[in-house]
């Protein structure tokens, strides 16, 4: 259907839309308004519950947005997993036909993801087991890198991509190579192999020049990886971090380095070897080396780019922070340089050895590096651009076995470069596991707002979106931006299709709870227990449980094993368990989902925070029933979140209990929130804590999403397992009866195009 | 076994019991057995068919002589060709052949046997058939099974008004359904997790008992193909089964009580249970080959292995969010979790065998050949591929922003509307007309028509119409009750289409009402099916018949009788039909009566004789 907006017509696939859905739209066109390609930023936070089509108004809205306005406005489309990434390619290529042909004619959209999921060579894909890491990115760079494809310009019998080698063959003549059209990665792998082209080089050359494209967060936030993959992106673009409420994570992860012994020996292997190649420079080729020196007197630390078939990343620093200046002296000759990292690394090892946890400020771990290693803050920030220089002079491209100093540089240059919103944690082993010795430094960075500002800087919209935003007034204040619009939209529902309750005792009326001093209590084990059983026999199709985390999983499972309470679960539904092997994991949920289809009904063991909890959808009868047994809060005696959290109370005046609060509650309603795909789905949500109880009370009421508190009834605020089950039936009765799915009375849940322009002449006649 | 099968042997070949063997070769074919003695003096060479074998006897296993006796008959006297063989396998290799070519044998036989007297069966009576127990079993079985079945075959067979042939004669498809049943029906697989076998300790001494039922063995087999794997290539090869499973559970115990240092140490003296406490390859290239077609939409695997995303020692690597495990272990430890998970994929995949659940080599075999199977008929990549998709695309669509999607229906296509309609017309009046109610085909020319009808004009023109043709007291009485009775029946029994007229009845009338109703469908089958009359067997069964339905008949009309006055009319609405159905009959039965009476006059039993 298509509609007016204000001035903007969109064009939407279905015949209908919710009504927020439609505010969405609306908010969003104004925040997009409010930035005319100049110089305001009209960034935006946008709340909306899972399952009233997020994804399909943000699209069909840009889309509209970008034909009826600027034509050259870019779509940067950010998801955290490949899986969400194909979903919304799915929506996209659903959206297309609906679009004006001329437009959609000229419409390109394409999704990037690793070499994994894109190669098509069947000697690369076929050796490689499809679990481990960089097997088909090795795989890959042995046949494409540069000075493989030097070796084999002489020698024939090198054996070579032909993939790549078309490609390149044919992007050397040609500009436009892919034509319009929605590709999801299995049709770029398709045309491909049809065109005998690398996918993946072609897609890493077609983003530029794409409408659309949809990618990984990292590829964005990332520093070291937004300087190669998104370097070219123009100013005119809109960004869409969808699925938003972990951005703070992952902006922090990605300013973050870990070292560990193996990290250190590896490098000290990395150093002899450039030793060695210097030598033979010296001995053949002295001039060379001599160049490099000139050149870096004036100024010139990088110098020109490696070939997009080599893995050199960018500058670990966010691109505003690295210095425009020329290099320190006393590190412009290649053995001195040499010399600096060996003293470097040398002084890691020591601090490794460290007995105690020990957790530093940079400042501090600056000023001791100088004094006890001579290195001095300018020269360590400039030791990845050094590194960089030299052994693009060196010609050593095979940068795969180079990452272990790359990564002792990468740490040097943002040691060297922040000195707040970072702290450097030694620890000699994991406290959980005290036996195992494993000493790691870790520069973690606290300050999400670090690696997100560039973004909001470079781009004239950047639109945060997902449906557990809760409480929305934080998000600004982690990620230090002003956001035009900042809005929570609650769900208008045509029935109570979502029916929250919360737990708080067994069927034997003694308290549940995951606290510290309970989670271990056989009489907690099995009030859990029962309550499962008890749900496995009332509740039809698949049931979702949330752990607190993997070992609490474990325990109970193997508990409620012994107790032979799993067994009877059995004897209603099969079972299915996360584990931390994703590939396991994978094909669990896979069965899980044939075992729903099939009528069969399944339990899938799912742990908060986890990979399941992340990005997979259990809507329908996929997941009628979600249970949260405890509530997902962290680790709180890692040093990491400590140090982070004193951060936070240092700069944004943030309580540590009530950060702790907030992400242990947007964890847990990011569980259940995935059980609703639309509002003709239902589903139920068991929050099995006493400790929920408080956070529902009036004065803690925000901490848990508007849309789950709107639903949740005062009398199920307190339940033991027989009222539950009681409600469940109760509930699962009534949503079987037919409805009218436009909504009931005045409240309208479901818009046609009618009432939509009816609303239109409305807002003329208000404004 | 479409190859023909031979089996050669050295054998001795005694003609009796008691005397020596002369040794020779026994060379066994499909159809027939030869013996040829070494010497090639000797008369006792044998060439025979086996379809005058009709059973073979051996020795027991183990017992002095390895002997086979393949018996025959010969006037009526039973006798033997008994081999003697050097070993028990060889001989147990010709008595399992021998045992499947009689079966085959014999199969044949009876199902032309069946023929026969099915055909026999029509002709003439056969009285005293021979049962099988195994026929006389499932008719038992039948029969407690229904008690409806078991209710007629009471009245029916027990008062001699049909015999027991004739009874179940119009049931063989009953009986063959049944033990077709029995053989079809198989059960999947158990829910409940049986391959995670708990050890019972006597509480004595130190000794765990495991206790593998062959559910239980198959259970693993289908979890764990490694477990699979081993039996298959050492069990009785390299140990015996007993030794195989101890083994097993030896590596289960370890595993249980997570002794790893004992299992480590265990595993490296002992490379056979290394294989149970090793990470499954199998497994693993299964999850390999199975992770590449899962539904895009929650493959997580693929997000693994992005050089740009998974960069070794960036990231927070501890933070108490993640919990590493060791990888470097030697064994990766295989956790309950997985084992719960590949229990319910096997559960859900159900995979069935065929045999019988009780010898755990065969088990093995036909799990492996089931496997085969399966990777066999696995489709191309391209077709799973594009399924997939299609079905992320139809699983990304919002369904209540649709209009309802219409299903797709063919449209009715009728080529000629006018024969169409035409033929349906002259089929209705064809219908009307058999049924023959009463309408005589009346001939009148156009003119005799005209006459008619003017004539009836002059009279009503002259007369007038001056009496009403029915009283209107009487037609308005009639006409209340039976709207009153329409609108009562109605008004109790239309409401809801579940609640038929048949379930108003008190429970006693509609007991007796479906008993009457079966017991003369029955019957009816048989008398129909009677005719033409051409034995004096048919003939007497047809009195028998007669009589019976005349019994019933009688029934009928007192129940209709004797019913109260709420629901005579509901009986009598029930009655008809079975009413009518017998007076058809008893209308035949008259009717070819007179015809033989007609016919054959002199015929002294009235029954036709044959021509």
């Amino acid at each position: 259907m298509k509609f007016q907006i204000e001035d903007v017509t969109v064009y939407f696939p279905y015949e209908h839309i919710y009504p927020e859905q439609y505010q969405y739209m609306l908010d969003l066109k104004r925040a997009l308004d409010s930035s005319p390609s100049g110089t305001g930023a009209g960034h935006c936070l946008l709340e909306m519950p899972t399952g009233t089509g997020k994804t399909v108004a943000l699209l069909s809205l840009i889309l509209s947005y970008s034909l009826s306005k600027s034509p050259s406005l870019k779509l940067l489309y950010c998801t955290r997993t490949v899986h969400e990434m194909e979903k919304t390619l799915a929506e996209l290529k659903h959206l297309l036909p609906h679009l004006p042909p001329s437009s959609s004619h000229r419409l390109l959209a394409l999704g990037l993801s690793s070499r994994k999921n894109l190669c098509v060579n069947p000697s690369v894909i076929g050796t490689s087991s499809a679990t481990t890491r960089d097997s088909v990115d090795s795989g890959c760079r042995r046949l494409t890198a540069s000075w493989v494809r030097a070796r084999a310009a002489e020698d024939t019998s090198v054996p070579t991509c032909s993939f790549f080698e078309n490609y390149e063959r044919v992007s050397a003549a040609e500009a436009v190579l892919l034509p319009p059209g929605v590709y999801t990665l299995e049709d770029l792998r398709g045309f491909g192999r049809a065109k005998g082209w690398c996918p993946y080089f072609l897609a890493r050359h077609m983003i530029r020049l794409a409408n659309v494209v949809v990618y990984s967060y990292q590829y964005l936030l990332d520093p070291k990886v937004a300087g190669v993959i998104s370097r070219e992106m123009q100013r005119e673009c809109v960004v869409v971090f969808d699925e938003a409420h972990n951005i703070d994570n992952v902006c922090i992860e990605a300013l973050s380095v870990s070292i560990r012994k193996q990290t250190l020996d590896g490098a000290s292997r990395n150093l002899s070897r450039i030793a060695q190649e210097i030598e033979r420079f010296e001995a053949q080729d002295a001039g060379r080396l001599r160049a490099e020196y000139n050149r870096l007197v004036e100024g010139l630390a990088q110098r020109g780019n490696l070939p997009i078939s080599d893995t050199w990343l960018a500058n670990p620093a966010l691109p505003d922070d690295i210095l425009k200046e020329a290099v320190p002296g006393n590190i412009r000759r290649a053995e001195r340089f040499l010399a600096v990292l060996r003293r470097l690394v040398q002084y890691l090892k020591g601090r490794l050895q460290a007995e105690r946890v020990e957790t530093e400020g940079p400042v501090a771990f600056v000023a001791s590096v100088r004094s006890q290693a001579g290195i001095d803050e300018k020269t360590l920030k400039f030791c990845y651009d050094r590194l960089h220089s030299l052994m693009l002079t060196l010609e050593i491209t095979d940068t795969d076995e180079f990452l272990h100093i790359q990564t002792v540089c990468d740490f040097a240059t943002l040691v060297g470069t922040y000195t707040r919103g970072f702290s450097i944690i030694i620890e000699p082993f994991d406290e959980r596991m005290p036996h195992i010795p494993d000493p790691v430094l870790q520069l973690s960075c606290h300050d999400a707002s670090l690696a997100i500002k560039p973004v909001f800087d470079r781009f004239q919209s950047v639109i945060i979106t997902s449906g557990t935003l809760s409480p929305i007034d934080l998000y600004p204040r982690l990620l230090n931006f002003n956001p035009v619009i900042s809005r929570s939209f609650t769900m208008s529902l045509t029935r109570d299709c979502i029916c929250p309750m919360i737990l708080t005792r067994g069927s034997d009326q003694l308290p549940v709870s995951t606290k510290f001093d309970m989670r271990s209590d056989p009489g907690v084990v099995r009030n859990y227990g029962r309550l499962l059983l008890e749900m496995v026999a009332a509740v039809p199709d698949g049931i979702v449980c949330f752990f607190v985390s993997y070992s609490y999983m474990d325990g109970i499972v193997n508990s409620w094993n012994e107790m032979g309470i799993l067994q009877d679960i059995m004897q209603h539904k099969l079972v299915f368990i996360e584990t931390q092997d994703v590939v396991e994991t994978t094909l669990a949920l896979d069965n899980y989902r044939k075992a729903c289809d099939c009528g069969r009904g399944a339990v899938f063991f799912s742990v908060a925070r986890g990979k399941v909890a992340e990005g997979i959808d259990f809507d329908r009868h996929y997941g009628r029933l979600v249970i949260m047994f405890g509530i997902p809060f962290q680790y709180t005696l890692s040093r990491i979140l400590l140090s982070r959290l004193e951060y936070l109370r240092e700069t944004f005046q943030i309580k540590e209990g009530d950060f702790l609060t907030f992400d242990a509650l947007r964890q847990a309603a990011q569980c259940v929130g995935r059980v609703i795909r639309s509002k003709a789905d239902y589903g139920m949500m068991i929050f099995a804590d006493k400790r929920y109880a408080v956070y529902t009370r009036h004065d803690k009421r925000s901490k848990l999403p508007g849309w789950i508190l709107s639903h949740l009834h005062d009398a199920h605020l307190n339940l033991s397992t027989d009222m539950a089950l009681h409600i469940a039936r109760e509930f699962l009765r009534k949503m079987a009866q037919p409805y009218n799915k436009a909504g009931v009375g005045g409240k309208k849940t479901l818009l046609s195009q009618e009432d939509l322009e009816k609303m239109g002449e409305g807002n003329v006649e208000m404004s | 076994m479409a190859g023909q099968m031979v089996i050669n042997k050295r054998v001795k070949y005694r003609p009796s019991v008691k005397e020596a063997g002369i040794p020779g070769v026994l060379l066994m074919t499909e159809d027939k057995f030869t013996f040829t003695p070494n010497d090639p003096r000797s008369l006792a060479r044998l060439e025979v068919d086996f379809r005058s074998i009709k059973g073979h006897m051996v020795s027991k296993d183990g017992s002095k002589d390895a002997l086979l006796n393949l018996k025959y008959d010969i006037e009526g006297k039973s006798r033997g060709y008994i081999f003697e063989f050097d070993n028990f396998p060889d001989r147990n290799a010709c008595r399992d052949f021998v045992g499947k070519i009689l079966g085959k044998i014999q199969a044949m036989g009876s199902s032309g046997q069946n023929a026969q007297t099915v055909s026999a069966k029509s002709a003439a009576p056969v009285r005293g058939e021979q049962l099988s127990t195994k026929e006389m079993e499932r008719r038992m079985k039948l029969l407690r099974e229904d008690s409806e079945l078991q209710k007629l075959h009471k009245q029916l067979v027990m008062s001699n008004v049909l015999t027991e042939a004739e009874f179940w004669s119009t049931r063989k498809d009953l009986l063959e359904a049944d033990a077709q049943r029995t053989s079809k029906q198989r059960s999947g697989f158990k829910s409940a997790m049986l391959a995670d076998v708990r050890p019972l300790t006597d509480g004595r001494s130190n000794k765990v008992t495991f206790s593998l039922t062959p559910e239980i063995i198959h259970q693993i087999f289908s979890e764990k193909p490694a477990v699979h794997q081993a039996f298959l290539s050492s069990v009785p090869s390299r140990m015996t089964e007993k030794d195989f499973w101890t083994k097993y559970c030896r590596a289960e115990y370890l595993r249980k009580t997570r002794n790893r240092m004992a299992a480590e140490a265990e595993a490296a003296e002992d490379e056979e249970l290394a294989v149970f406490l090793k990470h499954d390859d199998i497994l693993a290239n299964e999850i390999r080959r199975k992770v590449r077609r899962v539904d895009p939409s929650l493959d997580m695997a693929a997000d693994l292995g992005d050089d740009y995303m998974h960069l070794p020692d960036h990231g927070i690597l501890r933070d108490g969010n993640k919990e590493t495990s060791d990888l470097e272990n030697e064994i990766p430890v295989r956790t309950f979790a997985h084992d719960i998970n590949r229990h319910a994929a096997v559960v859900l995949e159900g995979r069935a065998l065929d045999v019988e659940l009780g010898d755990t080599r065969t088990v093995a075999e036909e799990l492996a050949r089931s496997k085969q199977a399966e990777l066999a008929t696995e489709t191309s990549d391209e077709n799973i591929d594009r399924e997939r998709l299609e079905r992320v695309y139809r699983m990304t669509e919002i369904d209540d922003l649709h209009d309802p999607q219409k299903l797709p229906f063919a449209p009715l296509c009728i080529k000629d509307p006018r024969e169409y309609f035409d033929s349906q017309q002259a089929n209705a009046l064809k219908a009307l007309r058999d049924t023959g109610s009463g309408t005589k085909p009346i001939n009148l020319s156009a003119e005799e028509a005209y006459n008619f009808v003017m004539d009836q004009i002059s009279e009503v023109l002259s007369s007038g119409l001056s009496d009403p043709v029915v009283q209107p007291e009487t037609a308005l009485k009639v006409l209340n009750g039976l709207s009153q009775q329409l609108s009562s029946t109605k008004y109790h029994f239309g409401k809801n289409p579940q609640e038929s007229i048949f379930d108003g009845l008190p429970r006693k009338d509609k007991d007796e009402l479906l008993h009457h109703w079966s017991s003369i469908q029955e019957l009816l089958r048989h008398f129909w099916s009677s005719y033409p009359i051409t034995t004096a067997y048919l003939y007497n069964k047809v009195l028998r018949l007669k009589d019976a339905m005349t019994d019933i008949y009688h029934k009928l009309q007192k129940l209709k009788d004797s019913a109260q006055s709420d629901f005579r009319h509901q009986i009598s609405l029930l009655v008809q039909p079975m009413l009518q159905a017998l007076d058809a009959a008893f209308a035949h039965y008259d009717m070819e009566q007179l015809k033989n009476s007609n016919k054959s006059r002199n015929t002294p039993n009235g029954f036709v004789q044959q021509a």
